[in-house]
């Protein structure tokens, strides 16, 4: 199947839209599909996108004030009274600050409780390293039972919260705080742990996560320019990862290049270089916060600085293959 | 059990036996085969270490088999080292890792009286006093005043001790009743092994109607077992087989005062 891409992408109409707004539009409906829908917020409201739930569906929103630990553990309570929790806060926090609140009460206790974190990564810009949570997927991913999901575009975040309301399980959902590029549709597919191929290729395959796929789609874009075809994928689902994807492409390709907006060490690119690792070795670039933490700075600067961009990407990828044979198996 | 073990805490369910029977046995509105009714009372552990009570309380309810209580701690066994939820059904929650339980409780019951609307079911919670030294605690605590949860029922298990020492030693909790008022709950203070007056505060704190009710239990850790009694040491380790038969023994003949012919646990 052939992925609907926006028409619009890459040209001055390009739509933007956070990721965060997606979900308050999500989760809204998710309200309104389910009555057991309720949702917690620890006094960022309005910035995690809740307002939209809480003036349609005031009884089931609960404040609970800048208390993060209280937030998950007040959610676990109501998700063993029946309810589906979201829990939201910036990820700095939730899950930064209540992880093993997030372990115990959530995970070993096996609850429904959806984990919200607003304002991942460096895109939260002047806030500076304290507030750019560039760890978080790392710490959800080793959790078992726990469910990640980094949507690509704000139509995705959307059905991504849709999808966590229904799925029974303790679900980590990452959002940033920018207005992003929307690269997909409203008829473009979205399944939990689903990958897809935005663009095929043969000669290198770039996967990327959350927002990280429309700067890969820009990098192929540049490869492309320069004669190198490159096929992309999107990896929205952290965990369970879509292995039977995954492989296929990184088979096709024989080198893989992943980019995340969070640590490189746990995080996505750790989650691709374990599973080929296992099934089919070969050389991997991971590209992403490089054991480091961020900085206040407009995010533009910030993607330059840490070599995010498309053009750096394109340009250290060009530059990875030049030294980098293809894997046969 | 303990013994049996080989480890986990002897004194904290020791001091706890009088409420855990009574909760059981009176207070709580419960169906022991039918764990999940849905009209249920809730009870919830904040101080999973001291499961092993709260595992005899149901047992001897009718949960499951008084035998299975040998099988605290083994591998493959539903008697967890610290309660977990979904093996054992009766628990309510999962804990061990402390602090966690009050807010726990008081989500389920901001759910009752809020979002369900349901009048008629209580959720109680059982806190140690060491574990007050957590900051979710007081979070908690906060949410529970700022929401006058008036179906929520917490117990703090007030017997003075943790791992390192004497509560006020460690980390200071007095002016205890205090704190709770300060925090809008309504703060009762019991004889933790008085089961009549452990059954008449819950029957008060039921009855008020526009705050959470906080029973501070003042307890005797180890109670009943006089080289345990008031020794923090005995906190978090299990008697071994010749402490523990001089203790059941103790506990079984009101300190040699009658004759006892049952063996078990």
């Amino acid at each position: 199947m052939i992925y609907p891409l926006d028409p619009n992408l890459f040209t001055d109409d390009m739509k933007l839209d956070p990721t965060r707004a997606g979900f308050g539009r999500g989760l809204k409906a998710a309200g309104e599909a389910n009555e057991a829908v309720v949702a917690l917020c620890a006094d960022l409201t309005e910035s995690t996108q809740m307002h939209l739930f809480k003036q349609a569906f005031p009884k089931r929103f609960v404040q609970v004030g800048i208390a993060e630990q209280n937030l998950v553990t007040v959610a676990s309570g109501m998700a063993r009274a029946g309810k589906i929790p979201f829990a939201s806060s910036y990820a700095a926090f939730n899950p930064g600050r209540n992880w093993e609140q997030i372990r115990t009460t959530v995970t070993l206790n096996n609850q429904p409780v959806k984990i919200i974190g607003s304002h991942a990564g460096i895109y939260t810009g002047k806030d500076g390293a304290t507030h750019q949570m560039l760890e978080d997927i790392a710490l959800m991913r080793v959790l078992p039972r726990m469910v990640v999901v980094v949507p690509g575009d704000a139509i995705e975040a959307e059905k991504a919260t849709l999808a966590i309301a229904e799925n029974g399980q303790p679900s980590y959902l990452r959002l940033a705080r920018e207005k992003t590029p929307v690269f997909s549709l409203e008829e473009s597919p979205f399944e939990i742990g689903k990958a897809y191929v935005l663009k095929e290729g043969n000669d290198i395959c770039l996967m990327g996560t959350g927002t990280m796929t429309y700067r890969m789609l820009l990098a192929a874009k540049l490869l492309a320019e320069q004669g190198i075809n490159a096929e992309v994928v999107h990896v929205p689902t952290i965990k369970p990862l879509d292995a039977e994807t995954i492989l296929a492409s990184a088979k096709k390709t024989g080198r893989v290049v992943t980019a995340e907006e969070a640590q490189i060490i746990g995080g996505f690119g750790s989650a691709v270089t374990e599973l080929l690792s296992e099934h089919l070795p070969m050389p991997v670039l991971r590209l992403g916060m490089q054991d480091r933490f961020g900085e206040s700075g407009d995010p533009k600067e910030l993607f330059e600085a840490f070599g995010l961009t498309g053009e750096h990407i394109a340009e250290q990828v060009k530059a990875w293959m030049e030294k980098t044979p293809q894997y046969h198996q | 059990m303990l013994e049996h073990a080989g480890s986990g805490h002897s004194a904290g369910p020791l001091g706890l036996a009088d409420i855990f029977a009574a909760l059981y046995f009176s207070i709580l509105n419960i169906k022991p085969t039918e764990p999940e009714w849905a009209d249920r009372d809730i009870m919830l552990l904040s101080n999973g270490h001291c499961v092993p009570v709260q595992y005899a309380a149901m047992a001897e309810s009718g949960f499951f088999d008084v035998e299975e209580l040998l099988t605290l701690r083994q591998f493959g066994s539903r008697l967890q080292g610290h309660p977990e939820r979904e093996r054992l059904p009766g628990l309510e929650n999962t804990s061990g890792p402390l602090g966690s339980g009050l807010s726990q409780a008081a989500g389920y019951a901001y759910t009752l009286q809020y979002i369900d609307e349901v009048k008629h079911r209580f959720v109680y919670v059982m806190m140690g006093d060491g574990e007050l030294d957590e900051g979710n605690i007081w979070e908690g605590a906060m949410f529970a005043g700022k929401n006058k949860l008036s179906q929520l029922v917490a117990f703090i298990d007030r017997n003075n001790i943790q791992i390192d020492g004497s509560t006020e030693d460690v980390m200071p909790l007095e002016d205890l009743r205090g704190k709770w008022e300060s925090f809008g709950w309504h703060v009762i203070e019991i004889d933790g092994h008085n089961i009549e007056s452990i059954i008449d505060a819950t029957s008060q704190a039921r009855a008020i109607s526009n705050r959470p009710t906080v029973i501070i239990a003042h307890t005797i850790p180890g109670k009943g077992v006089d080289f345990m009694e008031y020794d923090y040491k005995w906190h978090g380790m299990p008697p071994n087989s010749e402490q523990a038969k001089v203790a059941l023994e103790k506990l079984r003949t009101l300190d040699g005062k009658i004759t006892h012919e049952g063996a078990g646990v």
